[in-house]
């Protein structure tokens, strides 16, 4: 099997079981892929071969006492905000550059008793702060698409990685559109869960009321194997969500006759990139001719999206950040004369400018005489955000628009401009604030860059997501697409080298 | 002139009395009572006190990357006991809040704490006064908080050294209303408060340990005015005594500030109780903005109407209410009762040895409020430890009251009771201390006493009077103490006339 490299999740499972190969093999060979091609992209922070083997080993040892799952063996690679015991967790940032965690996310628990491979730790924009994965410590990461774009973000490294097949798949997190809009700028399926379902426990926390982990993958079948494992309970998350998990993988050939698809007026308006508009009106029509009733819809309240989440996010942030202060962990200032100094100095330091910004932001919207013009009207915008979906969802089941509203720019062309910056995610944001499960799909290509279709449904309809997304992808074969540069057989682009 | 110096001085100084008996003071307590739970608020750690540095502090408790708070159910239950004991609204709905400041001893840079929506509102507490009668006391509020660790300043070569073994152990910050008059019913309130925790089980009371600590809050204003003058607070009283002098001294200052056209100025102190004063900590300009807003890890508390009921079914006989029974059950004086339900221990001590004393109430009383009371504070020990029990006090007790033994051979049996010779039973027949009511052997002995003295019962006969207390005592000096000494004085009234 020349393009085991090609092989989305759910074929290397199927290649495992058959025995047609090992998982050693598989770990060998994106670990190949990793050290030629990732110097291209940037998109691992951390590569942990020698442990990525000994589980490779474990795992195949595992499947020939004839305890292997569906992912038992299969290589992944976690975000950099995962805590990974025994290995570093910088999240992107500086300020955690030598912090070694001493245990394991829940994400990464779950994953690693389901037997899975970890290759290493994904590049990410600092603490998650980022639409274009330009604001890590450890440097821009590229588009494989175009390496002068920028892959999105701010999980950025997991969509780089995927799409280039430096491994079949990985966890993201979503805070504000980091696993949608990534996916969308990168041709791959990504999914953001409802706010509950998969475990914080672990997951560095950038704003902790709209956090959710969730998978990035090249398709929904890939994506409903992996969430299948990161989803569930977690008694050390408050915020996790008691709630039966389906069978993801049983539910993806349901049909979608009936299927009531709303398409609010907000999202088709001005700033979208008509090019864009026109890929998600024929994914639209494909959905057509598979049965579903397509209508339009409103979210009056979408445009205050944006700055709800520019209060909420920085305000939150700015406390979960305080814990950084050179005391206990993570990055210390040379000699500080006093305890002001430490402080003054190791956070200066550590964390960089879009994170430096948003805690500025989130503690002024904080203060006192503030928090009632800022942070209490926010959470009344969010509510009115939440009320719009609820609304929607009386009269459709699924709610269908782009992803992003263009495809992935230039690196570098909206550094300047955070506003500009912030808008990327214009579309993806609001499902944040209600909580809500989402997913980006890929949906054709402007330029020879990909263009995401966003689904958002209602609370737990993470099946539905997926099986919309899977009969759509078994019209379709744009997210069998794979970057030219990266597609050829792994020994064509080790003798290239 | 000089003659008049005295008179001018006393005068000065009586005017000075008057002026003082012009001002009203206004005092508030804030109280920390640490909960008795045996893991922390949001953590699995244990709460023991006294281990080495930093060997109780699991992952949540160092704030590490990642990491999530979980309520600690036992906290709760507590919180509730307390508010249905003094009467408070139980909040079927509360929120966790974050207190954000930056201390090396507080390891997430904020503190979960309740603010806008504690879990306890509008309880109050009955005081005794010292020149009679009682007072109500409002309680404003009791929230549930994690503490902060201990930074050590000490053994450090210039350095701070933190422990943050403290970190997140559950307290009750119990906020009254400003109904205090006096620093002597400061003490009163705090001291029945303190009473009240170690009844309900919740708090161990130790105060060296700081298990049960007090800020508090201080103004004057002139008698009649109605507004409340300018306050300050003073930190961190953790001895009733201390609160005692912390409060007058700072009532003087501020009547001397007043007095002299000053005003006060609203900021934090400390007592120093080496020198025995306050002083400035922080103003109201430097006062600390925190930015509390929920905190979006925990939901908010939801306590169910069943919950309430299951721990209101918990609640033992409160001290007002067995001081109250203690009189009509057992006809103690309203001083007595106070005295002996001070604490729970104390309580069932006395009503343990009231029981094995068959029916000598008054007697046991007096014994438990005497004897015993002062042996233990001699011996500087709890009424746990008591070498003597209840039930063997109650034995010695039913042993006077049956004329076994009298008053004075009881004392010498209790003495012999807690060095350890057992019970009185057992003493009195070893030390053959029974009393003797054998008339034909007491009327031996006053025979022998009365030929041994002729002189005195001439003098005696010739009325003087005061030689009866002389023959009794050699009749019991005679007898070692064991005659009864009603039938002693009976029979030499008889035969001395």
């Amino acid at each position: 099997m020349t393009d085991l490299h090609r092989a989305s999740l759910t074929q290397l499972s199927a290649a495992l079981a058959a025995g047609e190969c090992s998982s050693v093999e598989l770990t060998r060979l994106f670990l190949g892929r990793i050290q030629r091609l990732d110097d291209r992209l940037n998109s691992f922070i951390s590569v942990c071969a020698e442990q990525a083997l000994d589980e490779a080993h474990a795992a195949d040892r595992r499947r020939a006492a004839g305890e292997a799952g569906p992912l038992t063996g299969i290589p992944l690679a976690h975000k950099d905000i995962f805590c990974t015991d025994g290995v570093r967790t910088s999240c992107g940032s500086r300020m955690l550059d030598n912090f070694v965690a001493p245990y394991d996310a829940t994400v990464v628990s779950r994953l690693k008793a389901a037997g899975a491979v970890m290759l290493g730790k994904t590049n990410m924009d600092e603490f998650a702060m980022g639409s274009s994965n330009e604001t890590s410590y450890y440097g821009a990461v590229r588009n494989p698409w175009d390496p002068a774009r920028v892959p999105g973000g701010s999980s950025g490294g997991s969509a780089a990685a995927v799409a280039a097949r430096l491994v079949p798949a990985a966890t993201g997190t979503d805070t504000g559109g980091s696993i949608r809009q990534p996916a969308a700028l990168c041709g791959l399926t990504g999914l953001k869960p409802t706010y509950g379902r998969v475990s914080r426990y672990g997951m560095i926390a950038f704003a902790s009321s709209l956090d959710q982990g969730g998978p990035l993958c090249q398709s929904a079948a890939d994506a409903a194997l992996l969430l299948q494992a990161m989803a569930g309970f977690d008694e050390r998350d408050s915020t996790s969500i008691d709630h039966p998990v389906p069978d993801y993988s049983a539910m993806l050939d349901a049909p979608l006759s009936g299927l009531k698809i709303g398409l609010p007026r907000e999202y088709f308006g001005a700033g979208l990139d008509p090019a864009v508009g026109e890929r998600v009106d024929q994914a639209v029509r494909v959905y057509e001719t598979l049965g579903a009733r397509v209508r339009e819809i409103s979210l009056p309240n979408t445009t205050l999206a944006v700055p709800t989440y520019y209060v909420v996010a920085p305000a939150e942030c700015s406390s979960n950040l305080s814990r950084y202060d050179g005391v206990r962990f993570g990055y210390r200032c040379e000699d500080p004369e006093d305890l002001m100094d430490l402080y003054k100095r190791s956070r200066g330091e550590g964390f960089g400018a879009e994170v430096k910004r948003r805690i500025m932001v989130g503690t002024y919207v904080l203060s006192a005489g503030y928090y009632d013009a800022y942070y209490l009207k926010a959470q009344k915008l969010r509510q009115l955000i939440s009320d719009d979906f609820r609304r929607a969802f009386e009269t459709v089941d699924l709610i269908a628009g782009p992803t992003s509203p263009s495809v992935a720019f230039p690196l570098g062309a909206r550094l300047e401009d955070p506003i500009q910056m912030y808008l990327s995610d214009i579309y993806t944001i609001a499902a944040n604030l209600a909580g809500l499960p989402a997913l980006s799909l890929p949906c054709g290509f402007v330029d020879g860059l990909p263009v995401g279709l966003q689904l958002i449904g209602d609370y737990f309809t993470e099946d539905r997501l997926l099986n919309a997304a899977h009969r759509y992808q078994q019209e379709t074969d744009w997210h069998e697409r794979v970057p030219p540069g990266f597609d050829e057989s792994s020994q064509a682009v080790g003798e290239g080298d | 002139m000089n003659v008049c110096r005295p008179d001018s001085m006393s005068l000065r100084k009586l005017w000075v009395k008057v002026t003082r008996m012009d001002w009203e003071p206004v005092i508030g307590l804030e109280i920390h009572v640490q909960l008795a739970t045996r893991s922390k608020i949001f953590s699995g750690a244990s709460t023991a006190y006294g281990a080495p540095p930093n060997t109780q502090a699991c992952a949540v408790d160092l704030g590490l990357p990642g990491v999530l708070p979980v309520l600690n159910e036992a906290a709760v239950r507590m919180a509730v006991k307390f508010g249905l004991a003094v009467q408070a609204r139980i909040a079927p709905r509360s929120v966790f809040a974050r207190k954000n400041y930056f201390y090396p001893d507080l390891p997430k840079g904020y503190q979960i704490s309740q603010y806008e929506l504690p879990v306890v509102e509008g309880g109050r507490l009955e005081i005794s006064l010292e020149e009679g009668g009682s007072k109500l006391i409002g309680i404003t509020r009791a929230h549930l908080e994690e503490d902060a660790g201990k930074s050590l300043h000490e053994d450090f070569h210039g350095l701070s050294g933190i422990d943050l073994n403290r970190a997140g152990t559950p307290l009750l910050e119990v906020v009254s209303e400003p109904d205090l008059r006096s620093a002597r019913e400061a003490v009163a309130y705090m001291k029945k408060l303190h009473t009240l925790v170690r009844y309900l089980e919740i708090c161990d009371g130790n105060m060296q340990e700081g298990s049960f600590r007090c800020d508090a809050n201080v103004s004057v204003r002139r008698r009649g005015q109605h507004e409340l003058g300018t306050r300050t607070e003073i930190k961190n009283l953790n001895s009733f005594r201390f609160v005692e002098r912390a409060i007058n001294y700072e009532i003087e200052r501020q009547i001397d500030i007043l007095e002299g056209g000053g005003s006060v100025v609203q900021e934090t102190r400390l007592y120093d109780a080496a020198r025995d004063e306050t002083r400035p900590m922080r103003s109201k300009e430097e006062a600390l903005d925190y930015r509390y807003f929920p905190d979006p890890d925990l939901l908010p508390l939801v306590l169910e109407e069943d919950f309430i009921a299951a721990v209101r079914a918990t609640l033992p006989e409160l001290p007002d209410e067995k001081r109250e029974r203690f009189i009509y059950e057992f006809g103690l004086s309203p001083y007595e009762a106070e005295v002996l339900t001070a604490s729970r221990e104390l309580a069932d001590y006395f009503e343990a040895a009231e029981r094995a004393s068959d029916g000598e109430t008054k007697l046991t009383a007096h014994w438990v409020m005497g004897d015993l009371l002062g042996a233990l504070n001699k011996a500087g020990l709890e009424i746990a430890d008591s070498p003597v029990t209840a039930e063997m006090l109650g034995g010695l007790i039913r042993r006077i009251g049956d004329n076994t033994i009298s008053g004075k051979i009881a004392k010498q049996v209790f003495e012999a009771m807690w060095q350890g010779e057992g019970d009185a039973d057992a003493i009195i027949e070893r030390r053959g201390l029974k009393q003797v009511t054998d008339s034909a052997a007491i009327e031996k002995v006053i025979d022998e006493v009365l030929a041994a003295h002729p002189a005195q019962v001439e003098q005696y006969r010739a009325g003087k009077d005061k030689l009866f207390g002389f023959f009794v005592g050699q009749v019991m000096k005679a007898t070692q103490g064991k005659a009864n000494p009603a039938q002693v004085n009976a029979l030499l009234k008889k035969k001395l006339t």
